[in-house]
Parts: structure tokens; sequence; C-alpha cells
């Protein structure tokens, strides 16, 4: 082959290379894809609650996307206690008013952010942990009346579900 | 090539034998692979019966394999049915209380022999040069089978299964940025369950068998060098060695049928004594059990990961913990493999294997107190014996003149 040949081969070798890579990576796609929740699973993704049942100071679990979901109805003294601190105390810090919709109601993911266990707390008998919310038996972390993390392992808050007040005494997660 | 060189070319293709078997051969050439690779194979005749533990490994790994496809035929991947296939398995199905026990406990004990294979490599040298790819395709395997072994306990979805897979899968929601959208995509779901355990069964088939075709490259790379020995120095005459059969497949099989008297006995004796009560109650998303212990073999793993008090740190100090291992090859700068010639390496080798046990037990305790600092402390001398000690023990220590495997015997007898 002549060397004035031999760029326009390499050329064409890289254009082919290029274009199979793009057309296998772009193959990967569906199959990545559908790894992920099909529609029946998300079809599940979002659960409606009537809360008149709950007295002040009782607790609900329900399920949402297969998690625990925490729905608190607090107290004066617990409001008081999630609002009455300096929020330079908290490893994560957030206001207690921009985790709630409505003050006595608190709406959590149950799941502890360490490593993923069910904190205890939400019957009566439960250990609540140093700060009287939550405590996760798995590795220790504490959560207090806002559901926040203040001791023990975890990295975060316990996450707040997207939720909306349908009426006043019921709502909707998800 | 001329047509000369053509024909001397294919004379070597022709099979040595005659008959039946030279008809075969002569067309698919196994059987002189087989008899090069395994009958005539030359093996140091020093070996010793650590060396039996890679066979011995082998053979569970078939044990597994076998057990596995008969529990196969009767279990059910679903979040509904799993639970209650294995307790059909356990109670009705004929033999199946048996082949379960099998194969839960031939796990454990193909642990037991991979960590004595894998101390065996470390403490005469096997990893290093020219071995290191032996060396890295065995690592490969032993993390592939961390996964394949964690994948198959979630199997029976009680509730150490469940809450084991919620904790070693919420190990990637620590990645950064993406770790919730990759978690979700692992399970197909938002949270452990019925989609999971479909996919987890999946890979647990497919990892056991890649583990297989792993033990394949581990066995060509080892007989492209041929097997270290206790002296660390390579054969060197025909004198020095003995052939495969009938000296190491006698010998290993003796080791094997040992070993596997010991699993009869705990398999018959104490079958659950390596597993956790809880697993027999059924999962449940909405209770955590109150101590979450996986299973032994990965408890000094898992004391690793909870040594570090920070949740990615302590994720990537237990990969890198196994990752780190596979750079000893180059980190040790000794030019002597064996340890019985390395005074002060010995030693460090020797309390790596017992830190090894010591991490495995505080792994098992509750992350507190005392425990943690000496999950800590393990944890240091684990990544300073790869990363320090071996670089700097090499150029310290003046080894003594390994012996020929002549001599080593000889020495033996005196």
């Amino acid at each position: 082959m002549s060397d004035s040949k031999k760029p326009r081969r390499d050329f064409i070798k890289l254009s082919a290379m290029t274009l199979g890579g793009v057309g296998a990576a772009s193959l990967l796609i569906p199959f990545i894809s559908s790894m992920n929740p099909g529609k029946d699973t998300l079809a599940l993704a979002s659960t409606e609650i009537d809360l008149s049942p709950l007295e002040e100071g009782q607790s609900l679990t329900v399920i949402w996307r297969g998690k625990p979901v925490f729905i608190k109805h607090r107290t004066k003294s617990e409001i008081d206690s999630a609002r009455n601190i300096s929020l330079e105390d908290l490893p994560d810090a957030e206001e207690d008013s921009a985790r709630v919709q409505k003050d006595n109601w608190l709406v959590v993911l149950g799941v502890c952010t360490h490593l993923g266990c069910v904190p205890l707390g939400q019957k009566a008998s439960d250990t609540k942990g140093d700060y009287g919310g939550w405590f996760c038996p798995c590795h220790g972390s504490h959560y207090d009346t806002s559901g926040r993390i203040r001791k023990g392992p975890a990295p975060t808050n316990l996450p707040v579900p997207p939720y909306v007040f349908l009426t006043d005494n019921r709502i909707k997660i998800g | 090539m001329s047509s000369n060189e053509l024909q001397g070319y294919k004379k070597t293709l022709n099979s040595p034998y005659t008959g039946i078997k030279g008809w075969i051969d002569s067309r698919l050439p196994l059987i002189r692979m087989m008899e090069a690779e395994y009958l005539k194979f030359p093996v140091p005749k020093s070996l010793n019966y650590f060396w039996s533990f890679g066979g011995i490994a082998m053979f569970c790994l078939i044990g597994l394999i076998l057990t596995g496809i008969f529990l196969g035929f009767h279990y059910k991947p679903s979040a509904d049915d799993a639970f209650d296939s294995v307790e059909r398995i356990m109670r009705d199905v004929s033999f199946g209380w048996l082949i379960r026990y099998l194969h839960a406990n031939l796990v454990s004990f193909f642990f037991i022999a991979t960590f004595i294979h894998i101390f065996r490599a470390l403490y005469f040298g096997s990893y290093k040069a020219p071995r290191e790819l032996v060396y890295i395709f065995g690592l490969t395997m032993f993390m592939l089978m961390m996964a394949t072994a964690f994948l198959g306990y979630t199997l029976p979805w009680g509730q150490m299964s469940y809450w084991g897979a919620t904790v070693i899968t919420n190990l990637f929601s620590a990645i950064p940025v993406v770790g919730d959208a990759i978690l979700t995509l692992l399970l197909g779901d938002f949270t452990v369950g019925d989609s999971a355990v479909n996919r987890f069964y999946v890979l647990h088939w497919l990892l056991a068998f890649a583990i297989v075709g792993l033990v394949v490259f581990h066995v060509i790379t080892l007989h492209m060098t041929g097997s270290n020995n206790p002296t660390g120095t390579e054969p060197q005459s025909w004198d020095e060695t003995v052939s495969f059969h009938p000296y190491v497949t006698i010998k290993d099989l003796n080791a094997t049928i040992f070993f596997f008297i010991i699993l009869a006995f705990i398999l018959f004796y104490y079958p659950n004594i390596l597993g956790h009560s809880d697993n027999y109650i059924k999962a449940n998303p909405m209770v955590t059990p109150a101590h979450i212990v996986p299973e032994w073999y990965f408890l000094p793993f898992y004391a690793i990961l909870r040594a570090i008090p920070d949740k990615l740190g302590g994720v990537i100090a237990m990969f890198s913990s196994i990752l780190a291992l596979g750079l000893l090859p180059w980190l040790d700068t000794s030019k002597v493999r064996s340890c019985l010639f390395r005074p002060i390496w010995r030693y460090c080798v020797l309390l790596f294997a017992v830190n090894f046990l010591v991490l495995m037990y505080v792994g098992g305790k509750p992350a507190e107190g005392l425990y943690v600092l000496i999950s800590r402390i393990g944890t240091a001398y684990w990544f300073l014996f790869i990363f320090v000690l071996a670089p700097l023990v090499g150029f310290l220590e003046t080894p003594r003149q390994p012996l020929t495997i002549t001599n080593y015997l000889q020495s033996k007898k005196a």
C-alpha cells in the first residue's frame, strides 16, 4: 500500500471503531435501564393515609415503596424540644420548620441513614434514644423528635418523603 | 512457510496415542493435555499438607455446584415464596435437609480451605514472581466467592438474609451523589424485595460459574510456572520433583477425606452452628433484628468496615483491604520467597494471620467500647503490613540462604 493511502485507511478504521463503540454503548442502555423499578413497582409509589385515629403523642408506621414511613403526631413539648436547640449542635443542620408542613405532624422515612435498619421508637414501649425520637439498634444512631441525627454513625437526618395534605386529616405520600 | 515446514508443524499436532484414544485425541487433544498437566506434571517433592488446600477448595466448589443444582430444582426466588420453599426443602423434599445443610456448611468449609490456602501463599511467598497472576486470579476468585456467598445467604429470605442484604446493598448508597440511584438500579425497587431476590438468585448462579471459569485461569497460570514449595526455591532437576499422579493426587485425596470428615461431623451433629437462628424467622421489612451479624467468614471485613467512623470511608477501607493484598507481589521487596528463611517477615505474616482472627472475633461483637479500638488497631495493622512492612522488611532483614529442595528434605530427616 502506498503511503498516500495510509491516512485514508486509518481514518476508515478509526471511524468504524468509533461508530461500533458508540453503537455497542447505546445497546447497553435498554439493558441497564431494564434493571430499574418497573411500572408496576412505580405504580405502588404513592400511599394515602387517614390521620384522624392518631391522638397526640401517638405514632403510625405505614409502608411506602416497601419502606416504613414514620408518622408522628407530635406533642407541644416534642415540637418545642425539636425547635429550642442551636443548629450548631446538629451533625446535619436543618430547621425543624423546614422538615414539617404542619407543626404537629412529622412524616419521615423510617430507615436509618447509616445502613438501612428500622429505628426503634414507634411503639410506646420502645426505647426512643437520648433525644426522645428514635434509636437505631444496629449501630446506635440517635434521632430527635424531628427525625434529625444527633448521635451515632448515621451521616444524615431521616429523610422527609414527598407528601401533601389532601384534607386536614388525610395525606398522600409520594 | 515451505511445504516441508508445514508438514513438520502438522506432525507435532499428531496424537501420540493409537486406536480409539488416538482417534479422539487427534481431533480433541484433551487426553494428551490431561496427561501432560495432571499425570506426568512435575511437582516439587517437598510439598507439605498446606499444598492440599487448593485441591480441597476445588472439591468444595464442585460440591457446592452439585448441591446447588439440586436445591435449585425446588427453590422459588420470590419474596412471597422463597422462605416457604426453603422450609419445604427442609421438611418435605426427600433428603432436602441433607442437601441444604451440605450446601450451607460446604460454603463455610470452602472459606476455611481458602483462608488456609491464602495463608499458605503469604507464608511461603507463592505470590512472588513469577506467580503474580496465579495469585491475582486467586484473589479475584476470593472476591467473587464472597459476593456469591453473600447472594446465596440472602436467598432463604429469613430475617438475617433480609437485613444482611439491606445493610450490604446500602453500602452502595455511600457512593457520593449517584449512590441512591445505583442502589435502586441494582435492587430494581426502592428496597430489598421481590425484584432483588429474583436477581440475587440469578447472580448467585452466574458468579458461581464465573468462579469455575477463573479456576481454569488459576490452574493454567499455575501450570506455566509450576508449584511453589516450602523452600521457595525452584526444583533444579527431575530428581527434585515427583509426578502429579499418583503422588499429589493420593496426598490431596487423603487430605480432602480428612477435611470432609470434619465437615461431616459438623453437618450431622451441629448443622446450624455456623448459621444464625434469626434466619429461621421469615423476612420482615418492618422489624430489624437487634443485632445484625454477617456470616462468620465476612466478620474480619465487617470489622474493618465498622472500624472507620465514616460511612464512605468504611466502605472504601473494606474493599481496599482485599484489593491492597493484590499489590503484595510488587510491594514485597525481598528476593527470598519462603518465610522459612525470612526471620522478620515470618513474624509479620504470622501476626497478620492472628490479626485476621482477632478482626473476625471483634467483627461479631457489638461496635462499641474496646471492640471498636481493637478493630481499629487490627485495621491499621492490615494496611501497615501491606504498604509499610512488605517494602521495608524486604530491605531491612537479612534472610538466610534458602535451601535447595534436596537439602531441605535432608535437613528435615536429620
